[in-house]
């Protein structure tokens, strides 16, 4: 076939993805995490970075707080707390389900609050303290959450369980008197299409006196 | 110990709470490059030109391939030979590939495929089953004659039901989208890693591609995030595009579909027609079904002609039924071909036949539990293909089960009183709760027109220490295979569970052992496993019979005591120290194997000093199936497992809105290997039934639409016939606000033939939860859902025709009725 360009022609796309329209918009807000009324640990706006040391137009230089430990990293600026996490730091427990804010697959903790890290630009996420499920256990000890995971059968794929653990975790670090209506509620923008909800929140019931303790 | 039957934690769940399963896209290869795919904007059109200058001046681009450059035949081998890798000439498919690329990064891989200017001439598309049909666009036609139905249906003494049900796309929603990786290997050969169901299916499909032999093709199955059958085809495509670009760059590439790509492109359950008629005796006799049945198969085949096989053996349900008449049809349009979903043809065709039973009853003057029972399918009884049931039917126990559980009379009673209490509330309560019933049945395995995929293969190597690995060619998809595999061999072989290990699938393992579908799993890779541990344990009986392992176990105990005070650590394996932890805390503390566990070892060890060979490939092949292409009749299947659930749910008449407020559900599974795996698996059905019948549907755009006239993200309109909710956020699944309160119960009618009993029970779970729901809003308000999902708009314009369709009969009376509703 010819290689030119033609006038008449089209290509496809699809919609853009909550990555691309980061990228397209540059450095510009990110919304974040499911909107609630009840304070269960979930954040509710997004957190920005005020003064970032510029590489050059596309790039930065950053400080990540991650699970107790410090990065200092370039990075581009369109880059996602998830991307930086996951390729960057090697933290790849943190799993990609739509990169939109839309199944909670990427759910990290950030300053105690369970946030979408596909959602949050890794630039905004420097002077927060992070948490992903590769800091839970401490020691080679599985966390009372993990634990109860397991006793549980909470799980089947498996790819939802990062996300779950950590909204569980912010929320009952947060108020381990959670109720379970409450719990279900915490974890409600988390899917799992594996439909484990009913064993995650026995789980979580397991594990929340536990947790009260500590 | 036995283990089979223990409710046992899964081996692959340590990892999985830990977030160190390695998926498909958590793995990266040195100077790996990513892929981009150039995709149909159009339903149907002609190829006039495809222009990549300006995208082959993108920095970090590597490769562009189009379809002349295929070295292999541009073909994804299926049943039929018709759906090419890139479309060369004729795009037929909204999202059909047409090009790809593969550059440093995903960005520039993305930036390129934009560059990439392709010239269509639109071509006339069909976009409805219907068009298709009128156009004889047949992908298959299948037939069932039994009997004599035209006779039935002509007398006067029967009741007769007849309606058209209409079933939409359901989305797989695997939370991990498709995604593979190919690693070109030193020798020439390439290595696929991938979320997938199906290694072989893979394999066979990147053969096809590359023009290599299939020795040189090797696939390897990561931790997949979910398949529900999604990835039992569909994966062959994307795993053929990195298969190809690594080939043409030499360079390792990663393909992950976006959320929005993988629901537009990859494979879905085909929206089903049914026109249902059926005759009952008025004493409550199921006599004869009329069906004619269509699947929307898309562009190709694919899959379709099997899935549709599946339906039309199940088309009269779980009940006795002797004359039928059925046609059904797969039928080509230009969209995205639908393929594999748990069910498989099933939950379609029986969304029809559940409902129609409840009509029938109703019309009888029966309970609809009661015309259930009355017909349902016993040992000696023929299913709708005139199989004889010798063994293994348990579906009256389901039925019992249920009843029993949900003290389905009391409540029957309190529901119709607590409904009377809310219309007579002051103002009215608009909530109504109603019970509904759902059956079906599911003949395991691949069944007669499965041929060659039919047999399993798997190999079971003893290490000197006792340590055991097992290597399958079925895949662990979340549905617990490794749990329930490690457990069949861990009582195959009488040694402790922690000293098995089931390797991940890979093709240079075992032979080709089918896919992993149709709840075939337990049943076949399981008589695998059995096979290769009886010929392993009857070399080491020769030996062992009659040894005293006293001494030998003495010895190898003190042998660990002297190296622990060197301060060397227990070999247990970590899984095995933090699972047993919270069970029995003593055990953490001693840290010492099992009396049986020394048993195991010091025999091992005997065997390794006797040179007896501790290695074998198991081999299992199902019992003989028969089927007749004229009649559609023969022992379809080796065996069915059963199902019946209840659900009660609450309808508000003032928005259309339902909640599920319970569920119960009973399975006959032969024999639960491991209740708790078991349990998951239906819970995980049910939810995803609910999803079918309440939520989930593919919206598409139609030429005059509204829709249509909404902006891509590249400013045009939407063209008829793309899937308009590709999202999260517009494809909707059941979150955990969702889910009601689920009673799984199980049911043990042992299957002689498979492994400790078993059956299969991965999809029966799904099956008939939507034909329930919409019996229990049938229930609660009296309207008469043919369509699902039953979503609230659609519950509310049923209502508003039903209280008017009221009006106008009795206008009198029309006041109170549509109060009463
Ligand atoms: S990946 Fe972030 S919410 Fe889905
Ligand atoms: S376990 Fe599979 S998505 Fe939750």
């Amino acid at each position: 076939m010819p290689e030119e360009k033609s006038p008449q022609s089209t290509s496809e796309k699809f919609t853009l993805s909550r990555r691309e329209f980061v990228a397209t918009v540059g450095g510009a807000a990110a919304t974040s995490a499911v909107l609630s009324t009840v304070d269960l640990g979930v954040l509710e706006t997004p957190v920005f970075a005020a003064e970032t040391p510029p590489v050059d137009k596309f790039h930065s230089l950053i400080t990540l707080r991650v699970n107790g430990d410090t990065h200092r990293l370039v990075i581009d600026n369109r880059a996602t707390l998830a991307d930086v996490l996951r390729t960057e730091l090697g933290l790849t427990g943190t799993k990609i389900g739509c990169s939109r804010g839309e199944c909670g697959a990427c759910t990290v903790i950030m300053d105690g609050r369970a946030v979408y890290s596909c959602s949050i630009l890794a630039v905004d996420a420097q002077h927060g303290k992070i948490e992903t499920i590769e800091g839970m256990a401490v020691g080679g000890r599985l966390h009372p959450l993990q634990q109860a995971f397991l006793d549980h059968d909470a799980m089947q794929c498996g790819f939802c369980i990062p996300g779950q653990l950590m909204a569980l975790k912010a929320a009952l670090d947060r108020n381990p008197n959670l109720s379970r209506e409450e719990l279900r509620y915490a974890i409600s923008g988390n899917i799992c299409r594996c439909g484990c909800y009913a064993n995650i929140i026995d789980a979580a019931e397991q594990a929340r006196p536990v947790m009260k303790k500590v | 110990m036995r283990t089979v039957g223990e409710r046992i934690a899964r081996p692959d769940s340590l990892d999985k709470v830990q977030g160190t399963a390695q998926y498909v896209d958590d793995l990266s290869f040195g100077a790996m490059l990513h892929a981009a795919v150039v995709r149909s904007p159009l339903a149907h059109g002609r190829i006039k030109k495809i222009s990549t200058a300006a995208a082959r001046r993108i920095r970090g681009v590597h490769a562009i391939l189009t379809a002349q450059d295929i070295p292999g035949q541009n073909l994804i081998p299926m049943i039929q030979p018709d759906q090419p890798l890139l479309a060369a000439g004729e795009v037929r498919h909204i999202g059909e590939a047409v090009a790809l690329v593969a550059a440093e990064t995903k960005s520039a891989a993305e930036e390129a495929a934009r560059a990439i200017t392709v010239d269509y001439e639109a071509l006339p598309a069909i976009l409805t089953l219907e068009e298709g049909f009128a156009k004889r666009e047949i992908v298959q036609h299948w037939k069932l004659r039994r009997g004599r139905p035209c006779d039935i249906f002509s007398r006067h003494d029967v009741v007769v039901v007849e309606n058209t049900y209409q079933t939409p796309y359901q989305e797989h929603a695997y939370i991990e989208t498709n995604g593979m990786i190919a690693v070109p290997e030193t020798d020439g050969g390439i290595t696929v890693y991938g979320s997938l169901q199906c290694p072989f299916y893979v394999q066979k499909a990147v053969a096809s591609v590359t023009g290599m032999k299939m020795n040189h093709c090797r696939v390897i199955q990561t931790v997949t995030g979910g398949g529900f059958g999604g990835k039992e085809d569909a994966p062959g495509l994307p795993a053929a595009m990195v298969a190809l670009l690594a080939q043409a760059t030499g360079r390792p590439v990663k393909y992950i579909l976006s959320r929005e790509e993988d629901m537009q492109v990859m494979s879905k359950r085909h929206p089903g027609k049914i026109v249902y008629r059926s005759a009952a005796s008025h004493d409550g006799i199921l006599l004869a079904v009329d069906v004619d049945y269509f699947l929307d198969a898309g562009a190709y085949a694919t899959l379709s002609p099997v899935v549709l096989w599946r339906g039309i053996n199940h088309a009269a349900g779980p009940y006795r039924c002797e004359h039928v008449r059925v046609d059904a049809y797969a039928i080509r349009t230009h969209k995205v071909p639908c393929g594999a979903f748990r069910g498989f043809g099933e939950p379609q065709i029986v969304f029809a036949h559940e409902r129609q039973m409840d009509l029938l009853a109703e019309r009888i003057g029966l309970d609809a539990l009661q015309f259930r029972e009355k017909n349902a399918l016993e040992t000696g009884d023929h299913t709708v293909t005139e199989h004889e049931l010798k063994e293994s039917v348990g579906f009256k126990d389901t039925i019992i089960e249920v009843r029993r559980a949900s003290n389905y009379d009391r409540l029957k009673l309190e529901i119709e009183k607590s409904n009377g209490a809310r219309i007579s509330e002051n103002p009215p309560n608009p909530k109504r709760r109603g019970l509904g019933w759902g059956c079906c049945y599911y003949g395991v395995g691949l069944g007669a027109r499965g041929g060659y995929l039919n047999p399993a293969g798997a190999s079971v190597v003893i290490s000197s220490d006792g340590s055991v690995n097992v290597a399958v060619g079925t895949t662990e998809i979340g549905q617990g295979m490794i749990t329930v595999l490690s457990q069949i061999a861990a009582d195959a072989l009488g040694c402790p569970l922690e000293f098995i290990r089931i390797m991940p699938p890979d093709t240079s393992r075992v032979p080709d052992s089918g896919p992993t579908v149709a709840s075939r799993t337990t049943l076949m890779s399981g008589n695998a496993i059995a096979d290769a541990c009886r010929q392993i344990k009857s070399r080491m009986a020769a030996v062992c019979a009659d040894y005293d392992f006293s001494k030998i176990i003495a010895e190898m105990k003190s042998q660990a005591v002297a190296a622990s005070a060197r301060g060397e650590t227990h070999p247990k394996s970590d899984f095995h120290r933090i699972v047993t932890s919270s069970y029995t805390p003593s055990n953490r503390a001693s840290g010492h194997w099992s009396e049986e566990a020394w048993l195991w070892k010091a025999t091992i060890q005997r065997c390794v000093q006797n040179m007896v060979q501790l290695s074998a490939h198991g081999w299992a092949v199902p019992p003989q199936t028969t089927y007749d292409g004229e009649t559609g009749l023969g022992d379809v299947y080796v065996t069915y497992s059963y199902s019946t659930n209840l659900v009660e749910v609450e309808v508000d008449i003032e928005t259309g809105e339902t909640t599920v407020l319970k569920v119960w559900t009973a399975h006959d599974v032969g024999k639960a290997i491991n209740p708790q795996t078991g349990e998951g698996q239906i819970e995980g059905g049910v939810v995803q039934g609910i999803g079918y019948g309440l939520l989930e549907e593919h919206v598409l755009a139609t030429d005059g639409s509204k829709a249509a006239t909404r902006k891509t993200g590249k400013g045009g309109p939407f063209p008829p016939g793309r899937i308009l909710n590709d999202q999260f956020s517009t494809y909707i699944i059941p979150t955990p606000m969702d889910i009601p309160e689920i009673h799984s119960l199980i049911v043990e009618h042992a299957f002689p033939y498979g492994p400790f009993g078993a059956k299969g029970l991965g999809e029966t779970p799904i099956i008939a939860v939507a034909p329930a729901l919409v019996n229990a809003i049938a229930n609660a308000t009296g309207i008469q859902l043919r369509e699902i999902p039953a979503t609230p708009e659609r519950v509310w314009q049923a209502l508003k025709q039903e209280a008017s369709r009221r009006t106008q009969q009795s206008p009198r009376r029309s006041r109170k009725a549509a109060s009463a509703i």
